[in-house]
């Protein structure tokens, strides 16, 4: 290291000053009196819940998770029937808004840049009509558009009896569609394995195709030779170990169907109603980020010969990515709490099963806890993830 | 319409002819019938009160404007809205523009590998070797791994400069490249220019500095309102001007 003796000359470090007509002393004043103020509200409303609640002879605690819930719920994606207890009538909540959302948030991911791309076609009619869709999606309430999905869903096809059968198994009626299960037999870990295998196989040979291409210039078909990697290794496993298969059939027995699956109005009203509101959003967010980028960066990489595709992959996306993130993160939080707007078709989602919960019980602070923890759970997970990959895009410039 | 005119059998190989090309932006007929035939090894300098036509005429030649009429032969092909034509046009034609319009999102070096390693195809290793040899004529090679937005104006529009001539193209466009520069940049940025000059460069180069223009020019094209009103060797152009427009833009610029 260094050895040659040097005079570092240090900041001189400042007095101490305690008067009141010294900012420091000022803030730090300042923040203690705010404090103060926050933590007696809260102490305020605690005690006066507390005090209320004892009057009232309500037991306050989680313990009433435990006991049977016996409320129906009618759609789940694990197996739920009415003499399971609360906690779980809850998880089955927290799955069916999870599945919405997830499945929303990627959908309205897609619709949306596709929108937004098209706004800005050169095409006047692929323009126009992408802004009229924006314009009237996003300038209806939600709430509206659901119930529009909804009565549409519901309306759309005949009662169960009469349900329209375009394919043998499958039924179309108000009351959703019913498709047939495909029964999980014995082997399919190992397709489901191989599926994985397939995957993380394409994901490598396109880094070795984008390795070789930078290094050699020359170009491999990764996008054929990954279809036939993620299809191929799990079909080939599939009939390695004797292709078995077996259906379970929707049967009509009284009023509805048993067995099979059933995708409900409800369910499709509120994932079409989310998704295509969203997706108005993300379309202005993708059109301004791809606007945001200068004109001359398109000029300069055309001039040098990238076609269009390229100068778009390679040069305008990811300059425009940084500017199009952070308010896409926006409409993903947006879309997650939208649907707690669930309640009002009849979606059992989480703040609707919580709902009944605590009507059921009383225990009206525990719920609504839940419901804020759960939502705080989901958003605060989107937006950490959106961070990450923002920091992860982020232009680095200087 | 166009009359098919004999091609002039001038002994130098015609890098860029343009035939009776006309343009309109709306109702505004912003090129008028140019004629303008520039040969290989040939500099050409545009000058022109604003809103003449220079930057909208050289940017036909690339295409990044569409001429509606006349023709336009870039090393014998012709310019025509067939994609193919276009990009093989864009290859050979190098352009730096007044705002530099580097990637600011890569490096130095990745700017001028980019279009090499995905248009040309060349190995990366080879791209970045070729980039670091044009870096060492513009005389900038310690800025490779930087980025764009931590260079000075001029040293950013050498890269650029650098940036085309890695695609080693048989054309370069120059449109007002010292226009946005502080004036102790312009010098570094012209030099180079020069250099490139000597070294038998086709060059068209939009530009207001008559200076250069003396040195390096083989002709003088001037423009007015759409039209090319005069094109002569410097010495004739700017000793005697043979328009009243062409003496009125002179002394307006070399005036003080």
């Amino acid at each position: 290291m260094a050895s040659r003796p040097q005079t570092v000359r240090r900041p001189p470090t400042a007095g101490v000053n305690l008067s009141l007509n010294n900012p420091t002393v000022r803030a730090i004043l300042y923040q203690i009196v705010v404090v103060g103020a926050v933590g007696l509200v809260v102490w305020y409303l605690v005690s006066n819940t507390i005090e209320n609640l004892e009057t009232r002879r309500i037991a306050t605690g989680f313990g009433f998770l435990d006991r049977e819930a016996g409320l129906p719920i009618g759609e789940s994606v694990i197996p739920y029937s009415p003499a399971d207890t609360y906690a779980r009538a809850l998880f089955v909540g927290l799955l069916n808004t999870l599945r919405v959302a997830l499945i929303g948030i990627v959908l309205a991911t897609l619709l949306g840049t596709i929108v937004g791309i098209a706004r800005l076609s050169s095409n006047w009619l692929v323009a126009q009509t992408a802004r009229v869709y924006v314009e009237v999606l996003r300038n209806l309430p939600l709430l509206l558009q659901l119930l529009f999905w909804w009565t549409l869903f519901r309306d759309l096809f005949p009662g169960p009896r009469q349900a329209i059968t375009p394919l043998p198994g499958v039924f179309l009626s108000n009351r959703g569609v019913q498709l047939p299960a495909i029964l999980w037999q014995p082997g399919y870990g190992y397709v489901l394995g191989a599926f994985v295998i397939g995957v993380i196989a394409a994901v490598a040979v396109s880094r070795w195709a984008k390795r070789r291409q930078a290094s050699t210039g020359q170009q491999f078909p990764v996008l054929w030779v990954s279809l036939a990697l993620i299809l191929g290794v799990p079909g080939i496993t599939f009939m390695a170990i004797g292709a078995p298969f077996a259906l379970e059939q929707p049967e009509l027995r009284g009023f509805n169907f048993v067995g099979g699956v059933t995708l409900t109005p409800e369910f499709a009203a509120l994932l079409v109603g989310l998704v295509t509101y969203t997706a108005a959003f993300i379309a202005e967010i993708v059109r301004s980020g791809i606007l945001a980028v200068n004109q001359g960066q398109w000029e300069a990489a055309l001039a040098l010969g990238l076609r269009r595709g390229q100068v778009l992959r390679l040069v305008v996306l990811p300059q425009a990515l940084r500017v199009i993130v952070p308010p896409t993160t926006s409409q993903y939080l947006n879309l997650t709490k939208n649907s707690s707007l669930a309640v009002a078709i009849g979606y059992p989602d989480i703040v609707s099963v919580a709902n009944t919960m605590l009507n059921q019980t009383g225990q009206a602070i525990e719920g609504i806890a839940i419901i804020m923890a759960v939502y705080l759970t989901i958003s605060l997970s989107i937006s950490a993830f959106m961070n990450w990959y923002n920091r992860h895009i982020a232009l680095v410039e200087r | 319409m166009v009359v098919p005119q004999p091609v002039k059998s001038v002994s130098p190989h015609p890098m860029i002819e343009m035939r009776h090309v006309h343009k309109w932006f709306g109702e505004f007929h912003v090129l008028r019938d140019i004629n303008l035939t520039v040969n290989q090894g040939q500099k050409v300098v545009v000058c022109g009160p604003s809103g003449s036509g220079k930057s909208t005429m050289i940017r036909c030649i690339n295409r990044l404007e569409e001429h509606q009429d006349g023709q336009i032969f870039v090393d014998g092909i012709e310019l025509t809205n067939d994609v193919k034509n276009i990009e093989a046009i864009r290859r050979e034609v190098g352009m730096v523009f007044q705002q530099f319009n580097l990637f600011p999102h890569l490096t130095v070096l990745e700017n001028l590998t980019l279009a090499p390693i995905w248009v040309r195809k060349v190995p990366k290793k080879e791209a970045e070797e070729t980039a670091m040899y044009f870096l060492e004529r513009v005389h900038i090679p310690e800025q490779a791994h930087k980025y764009p937005g931590q260079l000075s104006g001029g040293q950013q529009q050498r890269v650029a400069i650098a940036r085309s001539l890695c695609m080693r193209p048989k054309i370069m466009l120059f449109d007002e490249p010292t226009s946005a520069l502080d004036p102790e940049m312009i010098k570094e940025v012209l030099d180079v220019m020069i250099e490139l000059a000597q070294d038998g460069m086709t060059m068209i180069v939009v530009t207001h500095e008559m200076g250069f223009a003396r040195t390096v020019a083989d002709s003088i094209v001037f423009m007015d309102r759409g039209e090319i009103v005069e094109s002569a060797p410097p010495q004739e152009f700017f000793a005697h001007p043979k328009t009243d427009r062409a003496r009125l833009f002179l002394s307006q610029i070399l005036g003080h």
